[in-house]
């Protein structure tokens, strides 16, 4: 048992139903209770959708448990198959009927339903979304492939020389991160390179393109979380290769280029030397971050503390851009794909921080804290935390919210999507002169600690007024005192800032109040920091909010190393001198 | 528009005369299939904004924790007043570790908000199948923690409960420990999450009524329980709370029936019923509720302008469809079509069924499918419907009200009646605006 307060990943039932909703032609039937049909919302909500899911929901309730549920589940397959006409069905169940055993996948491919029924087995109590995702696709895939597998040994045929070269793009799902935009993006890549997309899947894909996908030459494994199960078992089955490289970012998408060279037999050359690096070539290149990057107006991003966490795939592709093509700084990373833990714990070696590998969100928020960073990079859950903090924030990856699926094309992959990755991570930051000023000029009337980027107007005003210290708690600040639950969230503002919400000023400024932080609270007590003289508080308060948190960390921590029992105006200035900016 | 009006309506804030005929014979279409609606956790919503020192703790998988927060829509809340202690593999081996766990959980949870003065053990459908027996837990719980914590339970499955029952069920699992009233001069209990601006709004008029003393259930801290005796007089506040009903009349209290108090007729009759029980005068009743009733009924004007005529179906959702209907065809000038619910209590509907017109579809339950079937074949101009069909239907060219945001606004009294109206109209309203 595992006290949860928000998750990350749904249950694997999910994910199937991620799978089902992104093709035309499959239907799922799930033995499941009432209430379980919520997940329809997260597609016709958060993913707009203009149809339903094509999910048929048993919906047994307690008086059925004593009879017979196993008529109810065919009942429904009958129902379903009538009504909807799909070319494939896939049949499961969510936590509850796997609790009451009536393995409704058997059941319906008993019945004598003419079209390919996949038995779906996802355990509720060990799995979670995109494990049932991956599993699903595979199973899907598998069931529909099986009668096409050549015999053990047999050579996979040459490409005719007169056709180009295809190939087929697997995981885009739908509630994926701009997967929509990114399967876009690559197809026009792989265009430039003279390759031709054969099959797209699961989004957009039909139980007969399926069946399609061992006459491409290669496979693009795009969301590995989604699809590499499946493309290992098309390498064994059909020998067909895959691309592993995930073109996120400007290094990894001239790595995915060489990879397509290598495995298409193409040559990559012309469109390398088109998106040259390092030069300025406005007017041909597609990709214009290498340039940004570089252009002076960028050297505040220098150093920017970044803290980044999601899924595995989009973790280590923001810690390379934020690393190598904008210059940051890592001060954490994680994710809750604990399917690829490793991976994260080598990423986070590189970068010497701690992972933080969990499904916890708490402990995340925590991490969060503990890095001070100035910019978090992560999930519309860290969207929260950073929103908490009164740091800036964009999001990187999955789970995602209504605002995470633009109306306007904004890929993360290749060359267009690193464009759309620098215009987003930039964004909420404070602009390189506006920061100096207001760490000039902090007690111009403007400059309260309310002071968010000019060039945002979100919600500056109630913010501002809010922020004057002692007014309410922090719980009053912090939640919205009435459930507006969607209401509140379809209204949200696009731009997510840091909208200086007083927690992050009362949380450096004084002891945290609050009931959630009353645990942190009561660590630092044990550890005792030195106490703050009024002249050495008041000095800490001129710096800037955005980084006040820092200075105070490290001074305490000064203060602590040096055997000090107080802190005062030159401790501050002594821990400056000792840590640097 | 206005012209086709089934009743002269404008000013009229009197109780509709009953239309005789359906009292008891308004046939309803029972249906069993796919239900389209939330379960009883989602109740949490509401319940954990209204009583501020609770924290409902979910004993479930992961399908409810997603459940909730997608029902939430997800993290508005720094940290919530609600959490589930999601069920493993081990857990489901046996039952003895199940409860060490769950002791486990609780003791985590309190460390860390000792701020917390009632913990609900919300049961989920794993928890009923799998047999967790939440009451014995919070026996053995309360054994180490009362009376620094109260530790009830209930049940939210989807299995027992659909969306707004989640509630009853938690009022119900507090009643046992309502105190007695002490006296024997009678007193009020107005019964149903209000929103607490609409509970102040009610209050003062009840002081106006010279009613009183008023109780509130449930109560802003669920520590401050109100007493309950066989002089208290109920006023329902919501027309969901079957089991509490009856648990309050269990314990003495007498029900008054009444229409809910949606629109300017069902507030007005709503307070005549408490005013009749407390001997209160016509003429008072009339002078305390004179100025909201009238400035209501302007504010109304223009909804009903813009609702009157309009043909409206009604999907299954919170148990608020028969109140809302009977509003919006008397105050709005609405024709109905379908009017669905989730479930029928003609005790709590007594009032209410007798004002619908004869000439709707009344349906129970709901085979999800066909109800849309039947919804195309209708084409309203208005469907109020559950978020997982809104969009669809919009893009098959019909106007949704989403059913959820019913139950997340204001809309009793006199000053909301306006605002329900309008919510109502908006999708209309919108329709008209966009080019695109």
């Amino acid at each position: 048992m595992q006290l949860t307060l928000w998750t990350y990943e749904g249950p694997p039932h999910v994910g199937a139903m991620r799978i089902a909703t992104s093709m035309e032609g499959v239907h799922y039937v799930l033995h499941a209770p009432q209430g379980d049909t919520y997940a329809d919302l997260l597609f016709t909500m958060i993913e707009r959708r203009d149809r339903r899911p094509p999910v048929t929901y048993t919906t047994f309730q307690a008086r059925d448990l004593g009879g017979d549920t196993a008529e109810l589940v065919k009942a429904c397959v009958r129902d379903a198959y009538e009504r909807f006409k799909p070319r494939a069905m896939l049949v499961g169940e969510s936590c509850t009927a796997e609790l009451i055993q009536d393995n409704p996948g058997t059941l319906a491919q008993g019945m004598g339903i003419p079209i390919p029924i996949v038995n779906l087995e996802l355990p509720a109590y060990s799995k979670k979304e995109n494990w049932g995702a991956s599993e699903t696709f595979y199973h899907l895939v598998r069931t529909l492939l099986l009668p096409q597998v050549p015999a053990p040994g047999t050579p996979r045929a040459e490409r005719p020389a007169d056709r180009r070269p295809r190939a087929n793009l697997l995981g885009g799902t739908l509630l994926g991160f701009r997967n929509r935009d990114d399967v876009r993006e690559v197809t026009r890549l792989l265009a430039d390179l003279g390759v031709d997309v054969h099959v797209v899947a699961p989004q957009g894909a039909t139980p007969e393109s399926l069946m399609r996908i061992p006459e491409a030459d290669f496979n693009v494994c795009l969301y590995p979380e989604i699809a590499d199960t499946t493309c290992r078992w098309l390498e064994r089955s059909f020998r067909m290769p895959t691309v592993r490289t995930v073109p996120i970012g400007i290094g990894a998408t001239r790595e995915f280029i060489l990879e397509v060279g290598k495995v298409a037999g193409v040559d990559v050359q012309p469109v390398l030397e088109r998106e040259r690096i390092g030069e300025a070539t406005m007017d041909s290149s597609r990709s214009l971050l290498p340039w940004y990057s570089r252009s002076v107006d960028a050297t505040y991003l220098t150093g920017k503390r970044v803290f980044v966490f999601g899924d595995a795939t989009h973790v280590k592709a923001a810690a390379r851009i934020a690393a190598e093509e904008l210059g940051f700084t890592i001060v954490g990373l994680g994710t809750y794909s604990r399917e690829y833990a490793r991976d994260i714990r080598e990423l986070a070696a590189k970068y010497g921080v701690e992972p933080v590998i969990t499904d916890d969100y708490l402990d995340v928020e925590k991490a969060v804290a503990d890095a001070a960073p100035e910019l978090v990079l992560g999930t519309q859950m860290e969207r929260h935390i950073a929103k908490r903090l009164g740091v800036p924030c964009a999001v990187i990856s999955s789970p995602i919210h209504v605002q995470d699926v633009p109306a306007r094309y904004s890929p993360q992959m290749g060359f267009e999507g690193a464009n759309v990755i620098f215009d987003t991570w930039v964004h909420p930051l404070m602009m390189g002169l506006e920061e100096h000023l207001l760490q000039m000029f902090r007690e111009d009337f403007e400059f309260g600690d309310g002071a968010t980027p000019s060039h945002l107007h979100s919600v500056q005003a109630g913010a501002a007024t809010v922020a004057a210290p002692g007014v309410g708690s922090d719980d009053d600040l912090l939640e919205v005192p009435e459930p507006a639950s969607i209401v509140a969230d379809l209204g949200e503002p696009e731009v997510e800032r840091a909208a200086a919400t007083p927690a992050f000023t009362a949380a450096i400024g004084e002891a945290a109040s609050s009931a959630a932080t009353s645990a942190a609270a009561a660590e630092a007590a044990a550890s005792g920091p030195a106490p703050w003289l009024p002249d050495a508080e008041r000095e800490l308060k001129k710096i800037p909010f955005f980084v006040r948190g820092k200075a105070k960390r490290n001074t305490e921590k000064y203060a602590m190393e040096h055997g000090l029992d107080r802190i005062t105006v030159d401790t501050l200035y002594e821990a400056k001198a000792h840590y640097g900016r | 528009m206005t012209a086709s009006l089934p009743m002269p309506v404008a000013g009229c804030t009197d109780l509709p005369v009953p239309f005789a005929s359906n009292a008891t014979q308004l046939p309803v279409l029972k249906e069993r299939g796919q239900r389209e609606v939330f379960c009883g956790l989602t109740g949490i919503v509401w319940l954990h904004r209204k009583m501020q020192d609770a924290f409902f703790m979910v004993v479930g998988s992961r399908t409810c924790a997603h459940l909730i927060q997608s029902a939430a829509g997800v993290m508005i809340f720094a940290e919530p007043r609600f959490g589930t202690a999601i069920l493993g593999e081990r857990d489901l081996a046996g039952l003895a570790d199940a409860n060490e766990e769950l002791d486990r959980c609780v003791q985590q949870l309190l460390e860390r908000r000792p701020d917390i003065a009632t913990l609900f053990l919300v049961g989920s459908c794993p928890s009923e199948v799998i047999k967790l027996d939440l009451h014995r837990a919070a026996e053995r719980l309360n054994q180490r923690f009362f009376p620094q914590v109260r530790v009830l339970n209930y049940s939210g499955s989807g299995i027992e409960t659909t969306f707004t029952q989640g509630e009853d069920t938690c009022l119900k699992c507090m009643v046992p420990h309502l105190p007695a009233t002490t006296t024997d001069a009678p007193e009020l209990m107005v019964v149903g999450t209000l929103a607490d601006v609409v509970e102040d709004q009610f209050s003062r008029i009840f002081r106006d009524l010279g009613i009183g003393p008023v109780h509130f259930f449930p109560p802003r801290r669920a520590r401050d329980l109100p007493p309950i005796g066989p002089n208290t007089r109920l006023l329902l506040a919501q027309p969901f709370l079957s089991e509490t009903v009856r648990a309050l009349q269990a314990r003495g209290a007498t029900l008054l029936q009444s229409p809910y108090p949606f629109g300017v007729q069902g507030t007005n009759a709503w307070f005549r019923a408490a005013a009749a029980a407390f001997d209160v005068p016509d003429a008072r009743v009339a002078e305390a509720t004179r100025a909201p009733a009238e400035r209501a009924v302007r504010a109304l004007a223009r909804y009903r302008e813009r609702l009157g005529g309009k043909r409206l179906f009604f999907f299954p959702d919170s148990q608020l469809e028969i109140p809302l209907a009977r509003f919006l065809h008397h105050e709005c000038g609405v024709e109905l079509v379908e009017v669905g619910t989730p479930y029928l209590d003609r005790l709590l509907v007594e009032a209410e069924l007798p004002l619908l017109p004869g000439t709707i579809t009344l349906s129970e339950g709901q085979d999800v499918d066909k109800q849309l079937d039947r919804c195309r074949e209708a084409r309203p101009d208005l469907t109020v419907c559950g978020l997982g069909l809104a969009n669809p239907l919009e893009a098959e060219g019909m106007r949704t009200k989403w059913a959820i945001e019913l139950v997340f606004t204001p809309i009793h009294g006199y000053d909301q009646a306006a605002d329900l109206a309008e919510l109502f109209a908006r999708p209309l309203d919108r329709a008209e605006r966009l080019t695109v």
